[in-house]
């Protein structure tokens, strides 16, 4: 295939160019994705801790559920939002449709039961270490959440990062909520699709490349803060 | 690092996305347009559109999906102004009083494409109709886009001119993609099957492999678009005024003309024809 070549080809020229719509685009899906991610973790962490520390009847099956939505098929909730978000849905006099709150709206949804499950796992494990250390103190479940969920925070970095990883690589709710238009919605994920439905796939695959590039510079950056932070727990 | 700078971060990131969520709120002038992926995918709108901003400060925001979407989203009130390819279904949806009124803007035709093999030997063929009885005939693959569009509406309206049910041989020869044009023309390269386009997505089109038109030039593959105001009696948001100075400049001497001087590879796409 010759693509391939062409394809790194255009992503050296993209980034070594600094390609003005390129940068634009690229902006865009971080300021949507980090704020997902970050919308998500404020909703998702202590979701997650509570359903570790907590026991209520039903619990099995809430965790249960809450396991299968992170495979929640991206289009489907794309579609969701669209209907509550929509002028003829019970959310359509915000006018939110086709902007980047509804791109963000929808991935946080994608992203709350993979960082909630991810969490909830991480604590459980954590819990059954501390329990007796936790009840000697005579801590009661608000603080025990708290407390773990400061412990386990490198772990839970990894949650977060997973589902950054889902945010940014999605394209099947952001396309049909966000419209895919140019300057104002357009992603990495839709412009790929775009160019690809363009034929331009040397484009698309370039642009591929570089959507790679910045979720490793992410992923490093992620790690490079947790061992900093390690560092600093044990100085 | 201390517990304050996480929530620090976290603030921030609510921060960030605050001034993200804002300018929706803003009273800035835009227009929606729900639109075809034909008038995008050719790179129309990109060379028409600054136009009329530049113009009238109008900001145009084309969301640009198959007609069948573009038409149930501009029902649901998802959008200002309407600029689709299926006139059946644009005058249904004036009748039914979700459009103001319907005006022919451009056309251009629709082509049949296929490997250079042509197993079917449909080659050279002008009437649309004849090559897909020969094409059904020879049980040669033909990939259709499946999405309820306006080029998925025509392809269907000629079959059934042929007297063709070929969805009875649905994956088999018969292939739905149901995808876009674009996506519809990667998998029918990738096939080697037969599939119609609309000739501006074909030209601009860059992944053609060996693929060649086949079938062209019967008033059969005639591509009409129109444009249409969405009824502010529906929808009492719709910005009637952009909307409608849109729909006015898309009509006028200037706008047609801006129709008729875009050219890929020297070959005009669409040919104006609002009615003076």
């Amino acid at each position: 295939m010759q693509d391939f070549g062409a394809a790194f080809g255009e992503a050296f020229r993209l980034i070594l160019t600094l390609d003005a719509g390129l940068l634009e685009i690229v902006v865009l899906s971080l300021k949507i994705s980090l704020s997902a991610v970050a919308l998500a973790g404020l909703i998702g962490l202590p979701l997650g801790a509570v359903l570790a520390v907590v026991r209520f009847p039903g619990r099995a099956v809430v965790v249960t559920l809450l396991n299968a939505l992170m495979g929640l098929p991206p289009v489907v909730v794309g579609l969701i939002v669209y209907l509550m978000l929509s002028r003829a849905g019970p959310l359509g006099v915000f006018g939110l449709l086709y902007t980047p709150a509804a791109m963000i709206i929808a991935q946080t949804v994608l992203v709350v039961p993979i960082v909630a499950a991810i969490a909830r796992q991480v604590i459980e494990d954590m819990r059954t270490e501390y329990d007796e250390q936790l009840r000697v103190l005579g801590i009661g479940p608000l603080g025990m959440v708290r407390t773990l969920l400061w412990d386990a925070r490198a772990s839970l970095l990894t949650a977060l990062l997973a589902g950054f990883g889902r945010a940014i690589a999605e394209v099947g709710a952001v396309i049909i909520v966000g419209g895919n238009i140019d300057h104002v919605t357009r992603v990495m994920t839709t412009a790929i699709a775009l160019e690809t439905s363009k034929g331009d796939l040397a484009l698309a695959l370039g642009l591929g490349f570089v959507l790679l590039v910045i979720a490793v510079g992410v992923n490093a950056l992620a790690m490079g803060l947790r061992r900093a932070a390690a560092r600093g727990a044990y100085a | 690092m201390p517990r304050r700078s996480i929530a620090a971060g976290l603030m921030a990131a609510a921060l960030l996305l605050g001034s993200l969520v804002a300018p929706a709120f803003a009273a800035e002038a835009f227009i929606v347009v729900q639109s075809t992926t034909s008038t995008q995918n050719s790179g129309l709108f990109d060379n028409l559109l600054p136009r009329f901003t530049k113009k009238t400060g109008i900001q145009v925001r084309v969301v640009a999906v198959g007609t069948g979407q573009a038409l149930k989203n501009a029902r649901n009130g998802d959008g200002d102004v309407l600029l689709v390819h299926a006139k059946p279904a644009e005058l249904k949806f004036v009748e039914a009083g979700y459009g103001v009124k319907r005006f022919d803007l451009m056309y251009n035709d629709f082509v049949i494409v296929g490997p250079p093999k042509d197993p079917a030997k449909v080659g050279g063929m002008k009437d649309p109709i004849a090559a897909l009885k020969k094409i059904a005939a020879a049980k040669a693959a033909f990939a259709s886009r499946g999405d309820d569009s306006g080029t998925h509406k025509k392809e269907r309206a000629l079959w059934k001119q042929a007297s063709v049910d070929p969805t009875k041989a649905s994956g088999k020869w018969y292939r739905e993609t149901g995808s876009g044009m674009g996506a519809t023309l990667n998998a029918a390269v990738g096939m080697g099957a037969y599939t119609m386009t609309d000739r501006a997505t074909w030209i601009a089109f860059k992944n053609k492999a060996d693929f060649k038109i086949l079938v062209e030039g019967d008033t059969k593959l005639f591509n009409q678009y129109g444009v249409i105001l969405v009824n502010p009696n529906r929808h009492k948001h719709v910005k009637v005024k952009e909307g409608q100075a849109f729909v006015d400049w898309l009509l006028s001497p200037e706008g047609q003309a801006a129709i008729a001087a875009y050219k890929v590879k020297g070959q005009q796409l669409f040919f104006p024809n609002a009615k003076k």
